[in-house]
């Protein structure tokens, strides 16, 4: 009796979900590739058709007349500026002759406020375990609780990941550099996994730019024998065939920083929205396939949020660990 | 290439890493000069400070075990000494009485071959004393006789020797 009850309780639950599964048809590919870009509005929620999102501002400079165009979401845009559906809905602008150019566009958009969301989240964090130092000093107690926790992690990235792999005698300038990476990719990645927060690190342009900070890091610094190693690599027999894959491996050491943090992190968040888009579309084939995808991507999706939890301090852990291992690498002393 | 052919995700996007980049930077910046720097030091202080102490408590160990055996040694020696002073004083005790022993014995000696020069002395003239003596005896005796018996000259003098004689036989 009590279990016909359930039953019959969960499939009066599952109705309403049916009878919108049923309204719109779910594109799965469409929904990810949504929910990972960039958007110029914050979507929290969709309901009957009607989408409930936060405007974000838009920072957009007029090709035709020089003039910055500033307000709140793209639902309405001035005379000329269109939003691009060609381009992933960009904001385009069509000049008089009838073509459409791409205007200077320094909006905040989704990922850009989360950007800003992560930068807070480490200043609060980093600047009150700092304010606890101010009160002590070397001889009191060491710190417990949430200060201990980040003094135990930052040291443990500067001991066991930075100096051991840059070396003793040269770790100490990069120490805070790989110290802001570590921590803002490992902040960005969790934040990432809030549920209603958008893709930061699965967005190419993000792992650009730390991948181009870290070949700056290392190129920028090196010495006199890491460009002998680059340029006059021995046995001088092979001299062309190695100075070409050594100058081509100066480019793909941070080419692969990139692609490896920016694959990884969109790969999670294409997993996880995946399982979630399945409980939808298992929603539309009947009560038995509702309940059977439910509970299975349900499980799934569980464990993969799991997973990514890892997956994010791992990611972070492997970007400032190979940084570390090239940087060291560039300031290697001459052996032999 | 036309880059809108791409996904979403894989698009450069100027606006993105422009912000990106201001982000970064700032904080960056400010950690490394207000976040990390404190808790680096703090915890390179520290370390630094728990070595020390450990060295300072090792030392302190040394010291304590040092001061341990120096007392120890200090103790065996004072009770050596202590030793020592008796055995001296037991000795230089020792001596001493054999000393005054001797001084003794020979002061006594002294004054017993004194005392007996002295009655030698006494003796002789003790002696000298009764000659003397005896000889005004004996010429008081002899003047006495000569008073009384001057007839015969030869008799009375064979007499007086005779006395004479007795009296210093007697005497002797």
């Amino acid at each position: 009796m009590n279990r016909i009850k359930s039953i019959l309780l969960s499939l009066f639950l599952l109705l309403p979900l049916s009878t919108w599964a049923e309204e719109a048809a779910i594109d799965i590919p469409e929904v990810v590739m949504e929910h990972l870009s960039d958007a110029y509005e914050w979507h929290l929620w969709s309901y009957a058709g009607q989408a409930y999102s936060i405007p974000l501002p838009v920072i957009v400079r007029s090709e035709r007349s020089g003039e910055w165009i500033c307000q709140m979401g793209a639902e309405e845009l001035p005379d000329g500026f269109f939003l691009n559906a060609e381009a992933h809905g960009k904001i385009y602008e069509r000049l008089s002759d009838g073509t459409t150019v791409r205007p200077l566009d320094i909006s905040l958009t989704k990922t850009a406020c989360q950007i800003w969301i992560v930068v807070l989240l480490m200043l609060a964090v980093f600047l009150c375990t700092a304010r606890w130092y101010k009160s002590r000093d070397e001889k009191s107690e060491a710190p417990s609780g949430f200060v201990g926790m980040i003094e135990m992690l930052t040291m443990t990235i500067h001991d066991d990941l930075i100096r051991s792999n840059i070396g003793e005698h040269a770790y100490k300038p990069f120490a805070k550099y790989l110290l802001t990476v570590f921590f803002f990719i490992f902040f960005t990645n969790l934040v990432g996994l809030i549920p209603f927060s958008g893709n930061v690190t699965g967005n190419i342009n993000i792992t650009f730019l730390l991948a181009l900070c870290t070949m700056f890091a290392v190129n920028g610094f090196a010495n006199r024998h890491y460009w002998q190693e680059v340029f006059l690599p021995r046995p001088f027999y092979l001299w062309p065939l190695l100075v070409i894959t050594e100058v081509i491996g100066v480019f793909t050491k941070p080419f692969a920083l990139m692609v490896r943090l920016f694959a990884n992190m969109m790969a999670g968040h294409a997993i996880l929205l995946s399982f979630t888009c399945i409980i939808l579309l298992g929603a539309t084939m009947g009560l038995g396939m509702a309940w059977g995808l439910g509970l299975f991507s349900g499980v799934m999706l569980l464990f993969m949020y799991c997973i990514e939890v890892l997956v994010a301090f791992i990611q972070a852990y492997v970007f400032t660990l190979l940084s570390a291992v090239f940087i060291g690498l560039a300031h290697r002393e001459h052996e032999e | 290439m036309d880059l809108n052919s791409l996904p979403a995700i894989l698009t450069p996007d100027l606006g993105l890493l422009f912000w990106m980049l201001l982000a970064f930077i700032i904080v960056f910046i400010v950690l490394a000069k207000f976040g990390f720097p404190a808790i680096i030091n703090m915890v390179e202080e520290r370390k630094a400070y728990i070595d020390e102490s450990l060295r300072k408590a090792h030392e302190a160990n040394e010291k304590l075990a040092n001061i341990k055996a120096e007392s120890e040694q200090l103790l065996r020696e004072a009770r050596e000494q202590s030793a020592q002073i008796v055995k001296d004083a037991a000795a230089a005790r020792d001596s001493m009485v054999s000393q005054a022993e001797l001084k003794a014995r020979e002061e006594s000696a002294r004054i017993i071959a004194e005392a007996k020069a002295q009655i030698e002395n006494e003796k002789q003239a003790a002696l000298n004393e009764i000659r003397g003596e005896v000889a005004r005896l004996s010429v008081g005796v002899a003047e006495k006789v000569l008073r009384k018996e001057l007839s015969s000259d030869a008799a009375q003098m064979e007499y007086v020797d005779k006395l004479l004689d007795e009296v210093s036989s007697k005497a002797k």
